[in-house]
């Protein structure tokens, strides 16, 4: 609790640490070896083909899964001590995944609220300030009293982006946010994104979307295979790979038709 | 009658063959609405024939005298509501929110990462469901006392625990069922906003579950009021008789049907609101269901 508010040494110690990760689904090895640091404020985008293991990663991180070896520190708290309470540690790491995820019975407000009054015994009129106060945020207010079926994918997509920041995170985890949106709906979603980032959040995004990842990424990580084949800064992976394995990888994605 | 059937088959071996378009198109288009017209006109035909030979046929004096006499009806008022019908709600209840009890457990108990819990209520699952009502009735009134002497219990328990057994197995695998149903994406984001794996199903899962499970549990309900009737095997005191039980002990009394259509029309009472509910409940929930996916 006391790091949190040490500012000189906040710059040096990274908020997320991950060293040696390892996860194995039975004998199938999907992570063999990877080492992560996530400075507070900063935004790393996570690139890399499909089955790679981005998810996997990331969702080890707040251990949706649980880790094989390996350790992932998450602002001082041992994300793989057993004695943690994980679900307190959850509280800090909001998590928004491609599927959006809103509670289907619940209302938009209901959906922001819920955790806040269960989890972390805000009281009712707290809980609705501060939903009321993110959903302004990602630009949804007048659908607070909706029901997440009646949205659109976009529309639920920044609620579900609000209901994670309504938690007062001090990290936001995304799962190709914009993944299963149609095109014209993608926008607004990475806006919202944009404007997080810029407002300081410290930010992991697993994404496909290369633009926003060399315009918003401080740092972009390149998966493949269960490691970390290249990092550096976003202009320096997406612009210059040093790998091959990452230039065929950008080749595809950027310029896909051009290699048969 | 035997002209329009044939037609009728001669229309039903065109429709595999469409190799022959040029015969087979006009002909259809003559005869789709005309056939229907026809069938319909079979139907109503043999209904009025079935209607006019039974009552031809009936001795309707004998029959009203049997199962229609209205003073036997009216002399079973206000018993038949105020105690048959009351019992058979409150046993019904009883053994209903039992047997939901037990099988919200099983149902988590078949969904735990333990495997003897999984296999546990598996086995009991698979036990009950198997075993027909009348039997847990006999076992848990004359085979149980019989077995252990001291085992004594009151007949109201006897008969709420009977009912849970029998009802329990069932709904826990459609509780277990309306569990699955509900994504797994809807947990992994209830625990990454830090809710406990408890907390993420009582208050995300099983309210979300409930629209699949709520119209089954609701015919279950219905299942569950007519196997109530197995209670008059136990014996009991006059006030504690329900709809079955006061039914035979009249007809013993007055020698006579009528009780039989009193304590039907009892059970209908019951039933009939309750299986409109489960249609009101199926069609507001499948299609709200439909609507968010
Ligand atoms: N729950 C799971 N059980 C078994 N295998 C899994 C599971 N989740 C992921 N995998 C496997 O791990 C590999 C990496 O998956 P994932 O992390 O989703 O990759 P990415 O997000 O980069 O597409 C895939 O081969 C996938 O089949
Ligand atoms: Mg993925």
């Amino acid at each position: 609790m006391t790091d949190t508010t040490a500012a000189p040494d906040a710059a040096e110690t990274p908020l997320i640490s991950i060293r040696n990760l390892q996860k194995s689904f039975g004998s199938n090895q999907v992570l063999t070896d990877i080492n992560l640091e996530v400075r507070k404020g900063e935004v790393v985008c996570v690139i890399g083909p499909s089955g790679s293991g981005k998810s996997t990663m990331l969702r080890c991180i707040n251990v949706l899964e649980t880790p094989s070896g390996g350790s992932i520190v998450v602002d001082g708290m041992d994300m793989t001590d057993l004695d943690l309470d994980i679900d307190a540690a959850r509280t800090r790491i909001g998590m928004v995944f491609q599927s959006f995820n809103l509670f289907g019975h619940l209302t938009v407000r209901e959906n922001l609220t819920v955790a806040q009054v269960k989890v972390l015994g805000r009281s009712k009129e707290e809980a609705n300030r501060t939903a009321e106060a993110n959903l302004a945020k990602v630009g949804l207010s007048e659908k607070i009293d909706a029901k997440p079926g009646s949205l659109s994918g976009g529309q639920q997509q920044r609620v579900a982006i609000a209901r994670a920041l309504s938690m007062d995170p001090d990290v936001m985890l995304f799962d190709e946010p914009t993944s299963a949106l149609d095109p014209e709906t993608v926008g607004d979603v990475l806006l919202v994104m944009r404007s997080l980032a810029e407002a300081g959040m410290t930010m992991v995004v697993v994404t496909h979307e290369m633009e926003f990842a060399r315009q918003v990424a401080d740092r972009v990580v390149f998966m493949d295979g269960g490691v970390v084949v290249e990092e550096g800064p976003a202009k320096e992976v997406i612009g210059s790979p040093k790998e091959e394995r990452t230039q065929n990888f950008l080749a595809r994605v950027l310029h896909p038709g051009q290699l048969g | 009658m035997s002209t329009p059937r044939t037609t009728n088959d001669g229309g039903g071996t065109d429709r595999p063959s469409p190799s022959s378009p040029p015969a087979a198109t006009p002909k259809a288009k003559m005869s789709r609405r005309q056939k229907a017209k026809i069938s319909r006109g079979i139907q109503y035909g043999l209904l009025v024939v079935i209607a006019v030979v039974v009552a031809f046929m009936a001795d309707w004096s004998t029959l009203i005298d049997t199962f229609g006499r209205v003073d036997i009806a009216v002399g079973m008022f206000p018993d038949v509501v105020t105690q048959a019908l009351k019992n058979t709600v409150v046993f019904t209840l009883l053994g209903f929110v039992l047997g939901l009890a037990i099988a919200i457990v099983l149902a988590l108990m078949r969904l735990s990462s333990v495997g003897v819990y999984r296999w546990l209520a598996f086995i009991y699952i698979e036990f009950f469901r198997g075993l027909p009502a009348l039997v847990v009735f006999l076992v848990m009134g004359f085979g149980l006392p019989l077995a252990f002497p001291g085992f004594q219990l009151p007949r109201l328990y006897i008969i709420m625990v009977a009912l849970a057994l029998v009802s329990s197995a069932y709904m826990a695998e459609t509780i277990r069922a309306g569990i699955q149903a509900v994504p797994k994406g809807q947990v992994e984001a209830a625990r990454s906003l830090g809710m406990s794996s408890s907390r993420a199903m009582f208050t995300i899962v099983l309210p979300q579950a409930m629209r699949i499970i709520l119209p089954p549990l609701t015919n279950e309900l219905i299942l569950l009021t007519k196997d109530s009737s197995l209670a008059y095997i136990l014996g009991s005191s006059v006030d504690g008789r329900e709809l079955t039980a006061l039914a035979r002990a009249e007809i013993v009394n007055t020698a006579n049907l009528t009780p039989f259509i009193v304590v039907a029309l009892c059970y209908l009472i019951i039933t009939i609101p309750l299986s409109y509910l489960s249609r009101v409940l199926e069609r507001k929930y499948g299609s709200a269901e439909s609507g968010v996916k």
